[in-house]
């Protein structure tokens, strides 16, 4: 089995050979080409979108690289995207970082690379610089990828936690938790098969959609690690207001669900690679949801909660049975429970 | 979800509300009647289910030491990191003692600072370990009450049985019965029934309770843990008062049988015998209280197998863990609560788990729902 070397980052041959064959072919695209050491972006080209620029960056260090529903590559490409499209940004050009680990089969580092072309390529952006680094074995885990992405904001959009206001509505396009426990699941330490793919995607064509429907909503945000409880917080402390959940208008899948009942989860907080928060006006609410369930990635779209005057800075649940929880801020991780 | 949603439904939950108001009229107590739920796990859906707001004000829940992360005490806690950290060691832990805090910083640090420990949901999964690194010693952090001891014994049986020598626990089993009676003899107490543990009646029965209907005069009923069981108990607890009766009763027949569990109750006996006393955070030491390995299992018992410290940390001064445990007080009437106290820095064992007291006060209701 051929494997990544120290030699292939040392600056010579085997490493240009390994940045041409596994990612300048694959990533393929005129800004990359010329292989300088910048791509070079015509300031006009972005201004016919819109008269801001949005700028993003994430390091992705995921375990296992490959898991049911996405790998690695795939979620450095639509994380990245997903930053920049809950921001109202048109995503346009991503760099590549890669810190590879001595010893990572190559064919493995190669269907990455594919991954993430293959991402970019469906959400119409371009992999146009990057950088390639070899470490010892130990130094980092097989493979860490960060993705630094350019978008561009139309003059019309405004979005911002601090905007939303009691009487809003908060919206998801999907069940939640589905990411964060395929990977818990593809871990394989706890012992639990689960049928369960991760619901890894790029967002921006949803976030076009949402934002023609409801063209006021006030803010939006992608509920990666902290899941959407931590989002809520976040809403509820810049824009001082309360918000308040439904527990039974949180849509979870049941195999997500049992997984968390066996394992002392909190689905409000297991990570989502695909799902955003949309917090919309109510008079643009209905048309904002309709217009989700119409696209491809909103078909489950749903409305789990609104802002509200009381109890600002907090997000309360209205139980299923009737009673009401904070729904905090974690300290740390989810740790399964005891007993 | 099958066999879960039944018991949660709202209407149910409704008509059980009614009627445990119903009763608490009929009783008519001069203050407020205190229900202690002696289990975490109880705690935990307590808070989740938000039920404590859902009673009437005339019944208190009073959070008890069933929470066995909470308990822990922290001259224990340095004693596993010192384990830990010794050469050639992979300490194997349940995932929420990860982060109780020590004198000296807790298993989470040590982990940071190069300690090789490792989380899992079972003992079996750390003789797994210890089966595939022949070359390291393997350490099994054993936490819990009786719902968790027999699994350790079987593990060390089985250890046993297939010769693996490099395995070993770090016995923190503790007891709840004898706890129980320290609490019903302390002066301070004000608890009118109690809800009974659901996971440890299922491995110990019954009859272990049956003093605290003929000696002290106070119900209990065996509760399972989703939210109608709970209702439906705190409901028997009140009857029970209002009715004059002082009985154990069992709201959780669909898992616990009077007898508890033969076959884990001989696994328990085999291995473990009782400490003279055990340190319980909080409430201080209480005899007879936690388990250690039998002389026949010595090479088993990680105390006995590594030098470990051994040194006995009282709780900080201003810490009122013990008046809470006992229901003295609530948890936010605690002079550090939420302020030298927090899930972030926890001072107290109630504030470190998920299913402490303090914990699910702060997260869940702290700041008054």
């Amino acid at each position: 089995m051929k494997t990544v070397t120290l030699s292939h980052g040392g600056g010579g041959k085997a490493m240009k050979d390994l940045i041409d064959v596994v990612f300048v072919s694959v990533f393929d695209n005129p800004l990359l080409a010329p292989l300088d050491d910048q791509a070079r972006v015509p300031l006009a080209s972005l201004a016919q979108y819109g008269d801001r620029l949005a700028f993003t960056t994430d390091s992705f260090v995921v375990d296992p690289l490959e898991f049911p529903g996405g790998d690695i590559g795939k979620l450095a490409v639509c994380g990245t995207i997903n930053d920049l499209a809950v921001g109202g940004a048109i995503p346009l050009y991503l760099s590549c970082a890669a810190i590879i680990e001595e010893g990572l089969p190559f064919d493995l580092l190669e269907r990455m690379a594919r991954s993430m072309a293959l991402a970019a390529r469906d959400a119409g952006v371009d992999i146009v610089t990057g950088d390639t680094k070899v470490v010892q074995r130990g130094a980092c885990d097989k493979l860490f990828l960060t993705t630094t992405g350019i978008g561009v904001i139309r003059g019309d959009v405004v979005l911002g936690a601090q905007y939303a206001r009691p009487g809003d509505v908060v919206l998801v396009n999907g069940v939640l938790g589905d990411h964060g426990a395929a990977i818990l699941a593809a871990r394989g330490d706890l012992a639990l098969d689960a049928p369960i793919d991760s619901d890894c995607a790029a967002l921006h064509g949803l976030v076009e959609t949402l934002l023609v429907a409801a063209p006021n909503t006030r803010f939006m945000r992608d509920a990666t690690r902290g899941g959407v409880a931590t989002v809520l917080n976040e809403i509820a402390h810049a824009a001082q207001c309360g918000i308040e959940l439904s527990e039974t208008a949180v849509p979870l899948r049941e195999p997500v669900k049992a997984f968390c009942e066996i394992l002392g989860l909190d689905p409000l907080y297991l990570a989502n690679e695909g799902r955003l928060v949309a917090v919309v006006p109510p008079d643009e609410a209905a048309r904002a949801l309709a217009a989700m369930r119409g696209h491809p990635l909103g078909l489950g779209a749903c409305r789990i909660g609104q802002i509200v005057e009381r109890r600002p800075g907090l997000v309360v649940m209205h139980t299923v049975l009737g009673g009401d929880r904070i729904v905090d801020m974690l300290v740390g991780d989810q740790l399964p429970r005891i007993c | 979800m099958k066999y879960v949603d039944e018991f949660r439904d709202r209407d149910k939950a409704a008509a059980l509300l009614h009627a445990i108001e119903a009763v608490t009229e009929e009783i008519r107590p001069a203050k407020a009647l205190q229900i202690m739920e002696v289990c975490g796990g109880h705690t935990h859906a307590i808070f989740r289910y938000g039920i404590e707001a859902m009673l009437p004000d005339a019944v208190e829940l009073v959070h008890g030491p069933g929470c066995p992360v909470c308990v822990l005490p922290m001259g224990r806690v340095d004693d596993c990191v010192a384990i830990a950290t010794q050469p050639g060691v992979i300490l194997v832990t349940f995932g929420d003692a990860m982060r109780v805090p020590g004198s000296q910083g807790s298993l989470m640090q040590a982990k940071a600072n190069g300690a090789d420990i490792r989380m899992v949901y079972s003992p079996t999964d750390a003789l797994a370990i210890a089966r595939n690194n022949p070359e390291r010693e393997v350490v099994f952090f054993g936490l819990g009450f009786e719902t968790t001891m027999p699994s350790t014994a079987l593990t060390v049986l089985e250890a046993e049985r297939d010769g693996i020598s490099n395995f070993s626990v770090f016995c923190n089993h503790i007891t709840i019965v004898p706890t129980l009676k320290t609490i019903l003899d302390s002066p301070d107490l004000r608890i009118d029934g109690f809800v009974g543990p659901g996971h440890v009646s299922m491995v110990i029965g019954s009859a272990p309770y049956e003093f605290i209907a003929r000696q002290y005069r106070k119900p209990l009923v065996i509760s399972g843990f989703e939210p109608l069981d709970l209702l439906q108990s705190v409901w028997m607890v009140l009857r029970q008062i209002a009715d004059g009766r002082a009985e154990i009763e069992n709201q959780y027949a669909r898992v616990v049988a009077s007898g508890g569990n033969a076959a884990a109750q001989r696994a328990i006996d085999a291995v473990y015998e009782p400490r003279e006393h055990f340190e319980w955070r909080g409430l201080g030491s209480i005899d007879h209280s936690g388990v250690r390995f039998r002389e026949a299992y010595a090479r088993f018992d990680a105390e006995r197998r590594f030098v470990v410290p051994g040194v006995r940390v009282t709780d900080p001064a201003a810490c009122q863990c013990g008046e809470v445990l006992k229901g003295a007080l609530k948890p936010q009437q605690c002079r550090v609560f939420g302020t030298d106290c927090t899930p972030e820095t926890p001072m107290g064992a109630l504030m470190v788990s998920s299913e402490g007291a303090c914990a699910a006060y702060y997260r869940y209701a702290a700041k008054t729902v």
